[in-house]
């Protein structure tokens, strides 16, 4: 177990300098003043243009800048948006309520989606099984915004349910709406992967063998059957928390989350670049660090992994 | 022990005890298989299949031809005595807050997101290619450059990554400019679906023998490997396309996309969201237009996966 979770701490490593190296070189490797580019038709205040400029180190040779940069990361400074806030300080303002919000939304996906496919598997073809089928195509081809506003107006003005917007202190019951939308296409990917787990494992001589040993299928439905089908439910999570980020930016954006999201989104509509490299950079990172900690536990959970290469 | 001479005489099955004609029997009058046949065999019977084609088709026709749907032209016919206005006789969708015609626009903006589509298709299916055909055919150290440098740019949500080249290229908006901030960060997952598949392939007998016949490598990476390891990059690429066009809306809403004076579903959609309450229609339709396309991409998508892969087939 030491050896696998060194290597996987090793294999992280290149791809940790190579995302930050990707992003920055991005920014600052283009042609003419990449400052100037990332205000676009805006003119900054002079005073913010050299502050940037002394905090990205334009004036030394490209790799040192980068490596200065990445020397600000590991210490926790990531910079600061265009009112002067630190971003670390920002995040620490942001980061619990989208914490909140993601967690919220995770709760809603697990457990429909392993619910409802779980079911659609065990009654494969039956008018369940097609409905939700088909319901859960249409899921994964909305895009969020179009989720997040039909919720908006069937939700909140129409039937008058739930709050449009969050109110400030991001309270539990406004949050409801905004995970709903933001679990929804996940949702509908886990119940196809849940239920083709199902239908797979179901057909497995160990089910079998349950079956015929005379087990109840209250048994043999949890502890057999869903137990076993599970694994690639678990890995997609890690893979997905990417739609995750860009879905919080969407939604909190939307219902006025004051989550990281919004700050993000907010970033971006009002074209404040450096802001939104921070906050992006601040995102892959977190991205990085839960698929790292995922891998982790999964060698944990699933004994066969810590040996194939 | 017979005392016969160890010197055979004979060192091939003479000709008259096992006549050519029987070894190269083949039955002419049956009908051909391999995986395409097959694949299409079970493809048409299926209604999701043409319902998604017939989509597609409609789709690509209103875009290169956008004049045959509508009279109305998008941008100069606008009245703003018509703001927000509902639906009327000529104008079926009603209008925009700038007073034009929501049908008109929506036919007018397909092409903005087809095009998109299939430019940042075919750039992930030549860098997927490349990448997944080289490490997965050749392996070794070359396979664990470009797996490395696939990680690294799988390990970026692409949509971030699109908002952050945006930000910096906001004074080169266009379609190209969308394209390559979208494609160049999506084309991971169709490398190591091709990778898997090719080194799943390259254990196949037949490769083996155009080896011990020593046709040289490259030469058996694209006449053998290949083509037989394609099927699965066929499907990502159709439901990409899907996800592209999702990512290009995604952006204009956010407004790092197109500029405004592009028509396009995602800037329609964006201008409508503040008259959610009063003009519910201006953000309907451009979103049902939008979900309609990238459903029939995806649904084509699983369409064929089915029709590729034997055991998707049993599950349904």
């Amino acid at each position: 177990m030491a050896g696998y979770i060194l290597r996987r701490l090793l294999q992280a490593i290149p791809v940790l300098l190579g995302t930050t190296f990707l992003i920055y070189f991005m920014v600052f490797a283009m042609p003419g003043d990449p400052l100037l580019a990332l205000f676009g038709d805006k003119t900054p205040n002079p005073a913010l243009l050299e502050r940037l400029r002394q905090e990205y180190n334009l004036d030394q040779p490209f790799i040192v800048q980068y490596f200065l940069y990445l020397g600000g990361i590991f210490r926790g400074d990531f910079g600061t948006s265009f009112s002067g806030e630190a971003v670390s300080d920002i995040l620490a303002r942001t980061f619990p309520v989208t914490i909140r919000l993601a967690i919220l939304a995770l709760i809603i996906e697990f457990v429909g989606g392993v619910l409802i496919g779980l079911y659609s598997g065990l009654r494969k073809g039956k008018l369940f099984d097609g409905t939700a089928l088909i319901v859960s195509l249409v899921f994964i081809s909305l895009p969020i915004f179009v989720i997040a506003f039909v919720g908006q107006y069937v939700f909140g003005i129409q039937l008058g349910w739930a709050r449009t917007t969050v109110s400030s202190g991001a309270p539990i019951q406004d949050l409801i709406l905004p995970a709903f939308v933001l679990a929804s296409i996940s949702l509908a990917q886990l119940i196809r992967l849940t239920r083709a787990s199902v239908i797979e494992t179901a057909g497995l001589d160990f089910v079998r063998t349950a079956y015929g040993k005379g087990l109840s299928r209250r048994r043999i439905i949890p502890v057999h059957i869903l137990r076993n089908s599970l694994i690639p439910v678990v890995t997609y999570a890690a893979t997905d928390f990417g739609v995750l980020l860009v879905g919080a930016t969407v939604t909190e954006g939307i219902f006025n989350v004051p989550g990281v999201g919004r700050t993000l989104y907010q970033a971006i509509i009002r074209g404040e670049g450096p802001t939104v490299v921070s906050f992006v950079t601040v995102m892959v990172l977190i991205y990085l660090v839960v698929n790292l900690v995922v891998d982790l536990l999964y060698g944990l959970l699933d004994p066969r992994i810590r040996y194939v290469k | 022990m017979s005392n016969k001479p160890l010197t055979p005489t004979h060192f091939v099955a003479p000709l008259e005890e096992t006549p050519l004609v029987a070894i190269d029997a083949v039955n002419v009058g049956e009908r051909k298989s391999n995986l395409w046949i097959d694949a299409w065999r079970d493809m048409r019977r299926r209604p999701m299949f043409w319902v998604s084609a017939v989509i597609i088709l409609l789709v690509i026709v209103v875009a290169l031809f956008p004049g045959l749907f509508t009279p109305v032209a998008p941008n100069s016919d606008c009245q703003l005595s018509n703001s927000n206005g509902g639906p009327t006789g000529e104008h079926i969708l009603g209008f925009t807050k700038q007073g034009c015609d929501v049908f008109s626009r929506i036919v007018h903006g397909t092409s903005t997101s087809l095009s998109v589509g299939i430019i940042v298709t075919i750039l992930t299916t030549v860098l997927g290619i490349l990448f997944g055909a080289f490490a997965g055919f050749y392996g070794g150290w070359l396979d664990a450059v470009l797996s490395r440098a696939g990680d690294i740019f799988f390990s970026i949500p692409y949509i971030l990554a699109a908002v952050v080249i945006m930000s910096v290229f906001s004074a080169y908006r266009n379609v190209f400019v969308i394209s390559l901030a979208i494609g160049i960060f999506a084309w991971p997952s169709t490398a190591r679906v091709l990778r898997a598949e090719i080194l799943r392939v390259k254990q196949s007998d037949y490769v083996m023998a155009a080896q011990a016949v020593g046709v040289s490598n490259f030469k058996i990476l694209m006449r053998h490997v290949l083509p037989n390891s394609i099927a699965p990059v066929i499907v990502v690429t159709t439901i990409s396309l899907g996800a592209a066009i999702v990512a290009e809306a995604t952006l204009s809403f956010l407004g790092v996309g197109l500029p405004n004076s592009t028509m396009s579903w995602g800037n329609d959609i964006s201008a409508a969201q503040v008259d959610l309450r009063n003009a519910p229609q201006t953000l309907i339709y451009p979103s049902l237009a939008l979900s309609i396309t990238v459903l029939a991409f995806i649904m084509m998508g699983e369409v064929v996966r089915d029709a590729l892969d034997p055991k998707a087939r049993a599950q349904r």
